[in-house]
């Protein structure tokens, strides 16, 4: 069964009008299509459809010639020229003469190899679409009209209309970016050397600098990761636990105002992140509320050093994630929860287990069985957890000298590189790096997962 | 006679666990409440400052409130609450939009490009968002839209453009729609379009409510995305944005009580917002979960 279903996905969206046929099958008036794109569409009586196929590549040429050749010819070198003052004669003044600016011809050469993949990608559609018009011509069949292919974008091309506003999105403001931040980890953009305005490719010299453990930059990028992990490891996995067992407590049968008691704690969430993040930071000062509670009752001599000791400020960040994060898991586990099947817990009654091997033994694995998907999601959420840190302790404690502190994850690192000391390059390299550790996580566990591997099981 | 007091005893011990159960709770539930009561009391504070020996006020006032809405010299909150309330319209209108079409794409049609886009978004969703932030800034100054009013519109598009990422909840609560109901209403002659707007959508209330719930609190949210694109231009800052500088140093002695009333008038739409709205939260994550 499973083979047959195999087989049958190879060949699901397999089609003859591939570009290969149609550069081997074609008739002259396709293969014209390869240069004048639409001349096939134009002369089986889809016009329209044809122009507008004329029209993207007119579009493009244009944009070849005015702009898109000089971007690509500025990529290899990322300018040369510096800003320079210029006596002018008429004015009498000092003129500046434009230097180039290594960072708008980066991002433009990316962004004209994105228009020039996106062009390749249209040229292809209009070669196949000419081969295909072609092809049901010889076989007198019916050509669909202009009309009948605007229909068709609410039938059975639904998809090609209801993706295209999301993907343009997504590709604009997600991929070109990602992938200009991603060639940023490979030049010496930043600071050092006042390579702010012009700079070049300096190779994998980055990733050795960070990957060096005798550098400075590379120990504060080992000790950060594993902050990190630790960190996610820990909110992950207690959040989740503590978050159950709050959980089944308010739903034992015994517990009363069941609803009273989740509301209490749904509150919090209602509460807006960064508000309550900073309200916990400000209590939390040596000159907070708590502080000045237990010193003034006699409870402590000096201020706690909540946010000043390394281990504390490390204990208070993950306690206080505690705060923000078991809510969100209570509301989440609860409806899951009373899905296991009673009987299994009858079972174990009667077998003698007690409240707590029930709870190893049929609550947990039942639970991480439904919700290992939501557990990933959790993971990378909790290793990109900008707010917490940021909000909280700002990564402090820092050491003098240091770049990051003992609360750092790699994305506040990241963001202290780049906005505050303008270290583009490593910061780009931390972000890959950021990246490398969540893939290889989330790929072993994500398709491990029956959800993955058997999608359309549940459907 | 033993028997009877053994089952008694243990009515006992159950009536004793029963109470501590209780008294936990409600020791958890008031550490949960404790920083909530807390802002609002300082909200009302008289006293300045953000030093303070008790946990109750010295005295109650309201001017905090007064002096968030009418100083608007340095720091103009109902500019900011205007600005953050546009942003936060056209953002859940697009994103709902993005968001929805995608799930039904994914969740109801076949098409050669729907594993690699369902993979394509996995993978995206691994970078660290902000890490191309940066690149996002210099891409709307490309194209004229990091200056003035034009800011507003930078940071819709910054909440919204990546909306067709976030589809994975919305399509496994569709996925939990039955299937038969398409094909019958296909077999009946309806378009693919009928069949989203006509049987799919009015069928997945739940997940809509959230998906536009959660979109439009975006923007309130944020401070990161709004702090790169709006940079210094207080003009365009958005709440987030505010009440976190009322905080930096130079503010925090003189607004550290307005920054509590900002606060407040924050979280209570946002948190009738959510109350409200938490039955479809818990149905739509729990049919997401499902898948």
């Amino acid at each position: 069964m499973k083979q047959a279903g195999k087989k049958k996905k190879v060949k699901e969206f397999a089609t003859e009008y591939t570009l290969a046929n149609a550069i081997k099958k074609g008739d002259v008036f396709t293969r014209l299509s390869l240069i004048i794109m639409g001349f096939g569409n134009i002369v089986h009586k889809q016009i329209l459809k044809g122009l507008m196929f004329l029209g993207v590549e007119v579009a493009y040429i244009w944009f070849m010639i005015t702009s898109g050749f000089y971007n690509l010819s500025m990529l290899p070198s990322l300018g040369w020229r510096e800003q320079e003052k210029v006596w002018n004669e008429k004015k009498s003044v000092y003129e500046y003469t434009a230097g180039d600016q290594s960072l708008l011809l980066l991002l433009y050469g990316i962004a004209t190899i994105f228009i020039t993949v996106c062009f390749i990608v249209v040229w292809k559609e209009a070669v196949t679409s000419s081969y295909k018009s072609q092809v049901l011509a010889k076989e007198g069949k019916h050509l669909n009209t202009f009309k009948e292919d605007c229909k068709s974008l609410l039938n059975q091309n639904l998809y090609k209309l209801l993706m295209a506003g999301p993907l343009a999105g997504i590709f604009i403001f997600t991929v070109l970016p990602l992938i200009f931040m991603i060639t940023m980890a490979f030049t010496n953009y930043s600071k050092v050397n006042d390579h702010l305005t012009l700079f070049d490719w300096v190779g994998l010299a980055n990733f050795k600098k960070i990957l060096n453990f005798n550098d400075s930059i590379g120990s504060t990028f080992y000790s950060v990761l594993a902050w990190t992990i630790i960190w996610a490891i820990f909110a992950t996995a207690l959040n989740y636990i503590l978050g159950m067992i709050l959980a089944i407590v308010i739903n034992r049968k015994e517990t009363h105002a069941k609803a009273f008691w989740r509301f209490c704690f749904v509150l919090s969430i209602a509460v807006p992140q960064f508000v309550s993040l900073l309200i916990m930071r400000t209590m939390l000062q040596p000159t907070g509320i708590v502080n000045t509670l237990l010193l003034k009752h006699g409870l402590i001599d000096t201020a706690l050093p909540f946010f000043t000791n390394a281990t504390w400020a490390r204990v208070t960040v993950i306690v206080i994630n505690l705060w923000v994060g078991i809510p969100y898991t209570l509301l989440q586990v609860t409806g899951i929860l009373q899905n296991i099947p009673a009987e299994l817990y009858e079972a174990a009654k009667i077998d003698g287990a007690n409240a707590v091997q029930t709870f190893f033994k049929i609550t947990l694995p039942y639970m991480l069985f439904v919700m290992t998907p939501y557990l990933i999601t959790q993971f990378t959420g909790n290793v990109n957890n900008f707010n917490v840190i940021f909000l909280l302790s700002g990564g402090n404690p820092t050491p003098v000298e240091a770049t990051a502190g003992k609360t750092d994850l790699l994305v506040t690192w990241l963001y202290k590189l780049t906005i505050e000391k303008n270290y583009y390059n490593l910061g780009a390299v931390i972000g890959i790096m950021t990246f490398i550790v969540l893939a290889i996580v989330a790929l072993v566990t994500y398709r491990n997962t029956t959800s993955y591997k058997d999608e359309e099981g549940f459907m | 006679m033993a028997a009877q007091k053994n089952v008694s005893g243990s009515k006992v011990k159950k009536k004793v666990v029963n109470v501590i159960v209780h008294v936990i709770l409600a020791i958890l539930a008031f550490i949960w409440l404790l920083p909530i009561f807390w802002v609002i009391l300082t909200s009302f504070r008289a006293e300045k400052g953000s030093y303070v020996t008790s946990f109750f006020p010295k005295g109650y006032t309201l001017n905090n409130y007064k002096k968030l809405f009418t100083d608007t010299s340095i720091l103009d909150f109902p500019q900011m609450f205007k600005n953050t309330f546009i942003i936060a319209i056209f953002t859940c209108i697009i994103a709902t939009i993005f968001v929805l079409s995608v799930a039904y794409c994914m969740s109801r049609m076949r098409f050669k490009m729907r594993k690699p886009y369902m993979n394509m978004a996995m993978i995206l969703g691994l970078f660290p968002s902000f890490m191309s932030m940066i690149a996002v800034y210099y891409i709307l100054k490309a194209i004229g839209l990091s200056e003035g009013s034009m800011i507003r519109v930078a940071l819709i598009i910054v909440y919204s453009a990546g909306a067709g990422m976030q589809f994975y909840v919305a399509k496994g609560f569709f996925d939990t729609v039955p299937k038969a109901l398409d094909e019958a209403a296909i077999i009946d002659g309806a378009t693919r379009w009928q069949v989203f707007t006509k049987i799919v959508v009015p069928l997945s209330k739940p997940i809509i409510v959230y998906t536009i719930i959660t979109s439009f609190m975006t923007p309130w949210l944020d401070f990161i995305f709004a702090k790169v694109i709006c940079r210094a231009d207080a003009k365009y800052y958005t709440v987030a944005l505010g009440l976190w500088k009322m905080l930096e140093k130079e503010y925090i002695d003189s607004w550290y009580t307005c920054f509590a009333a900002g606060a407040v008038v924050v979280s209570i739409p946002i948190a009738i917002l959510f109350l409200a709205t938490q039955k479809f939260y818990v149905e739509g994550m729990s049919g997401a979960v499902k898948g």
